[in-house]
């Protein structure tokens, strides 16, 4: 548990610090999982328009799509929203949550 | 999410201040609430207790209330045989844990290996720790000289659990001592004793189950049968 708040508290340190340093910055935040799924929502993802990401918001394997859709996001491609995965869709098998779980992840920019 | 929440959210959690991250779901806004409303103070106060993320309607659409909790702190007043098990077990279940002795043939690394040990009188440590709504703190020694000034510091915190090990016969007495001491009874009443669930706990370590049960059950906010 430590462990987790330490992991957050350098995840928002750095999305800092990129916009400091220029950057484009989204942040990714699970808002609801069901079933099972590697982070709890709060677990949160912070990425730069470069594409470095830190944090994490599943066990790896929605990541890819996540930044994908903050780059879309902070391009002004399209505006802040979640974005659901899940077993029932076919995409979702192909980004390989295979664990059974569903889960809900907010995407926005940092302004 | 603004840069100016960003910034107010780090700065909570670098105080050790319990707060909440409301973010509206559509996109339109991103709050740090405290407990003290207006808005949203009841959903706001759930989240915090439970230390869970929780997705709430509100007049303005859904909204993602994510608890940001002080980390959890365990406090143990007596470097005593039961304080062993019960810093181990707590420190497994995610709590920081600090020993209080000033007995310092007790309080000594070879009996509490990697753990934060204070040697300075109870009350002068505990003052120090600055107890916060995430702490929990238990008494351990036996003894009402080392054990009471360091319960009448923790009892004018806001530490979510206070306990003190001793019989029923024992507690009641502490109780007079801490009252004659200027401790009202409603303050009283948030002392645990005697400490632990009645699990019929034999040895240290089933003692320390007992005390750890107790002090979740506190933190959860569950009624254990």
């Amino acid at each position: 548990m430590g462990d987790a708040s330490h992991d957050l508290d350098a995840v928002l340190a750095q999305a800092a610090a990129w916009q400091d340093a220029g950057l484009g910055v989204a942040i990714a935040t699970v808002v609801r999982t069901w079933g099972s799924s590697p982070r709890p929502a709060g677990s949160k993802l912070a990425v730069n328009a470069r594409g470095e990401f830190v944090g994490s918001v599943s066990g790896g394997c929605i990541e890819a799509a996540v930044i994908a859709e903050a780059q879309a996001i902070m391009a002004g491609e399209r505006g802040p929203g979640v974005l659901a995965f899940g077993v029932s869709d076919a995409t979702a098998w192909e980004v390989g949550l295979a664990c059974g779980g569903r889960v809900e992840v907010f995407v926005e920019a940092l302004t | 999410m603004k840069r100016a929440i960003l910034d107010e959210l780090r700065a909570a959690r670098a105080a050790a201040r319990p707060v909440v991250l409301a973010t509206w779901l559509d996109g339109s806004e991103s709050r740090v609430l405290g407990t003290d409303g207006p808005e949203l103070a009841a959903e706001v106060a759930d989240a915090l207790r439970r230390d869970q993320a929780i997705v709430v309607p509100s007049a303005r659409g859904l909204v993602l209330l994510e608890p940001h909790n002080p980390p959890l702190r365990l406090v143990i007043i007596g470097a005593v045989h039961v304080a062993q098990p019960l810093a181990e077990m707590a420190r497994l279940a995610g709590f920081a844990v600090t020993i209080v002795d000033p007995r310092r043939a007790w309080a000594t690394a070879e009996r509490f290996p990697g753990l934060a040990l204070a040697t300075a009188w109870p009350d002068v440590a505990i003052e120090a720790l600055r107890l916060d709504t995430r702490s929990a703190v238990v008494a351990l020694t036996h003894d009402p000289k080392l054990d009471d000034p360091g319960l009448l510091v923790a009892l004018r915190s806001p530490a979510f659990y206070i306990g003190c090990l001793g019989s029923t016969k024992t507690h009641a007495a502490r109780r007079d001592r801490l009252a004659a001491a200027g401790v009202a009874p409603s303050a009283l009443d948030r002392l645990h004793g005697p400490v632990g669930l009645r699990i019929g706990a034999r040895s240290p370590a089933e003692i320390a189950v007992s005390i750890l049960a107790e002090i979740i059950a506190t933190l959860r906010g569950a009624s254990p049968a």
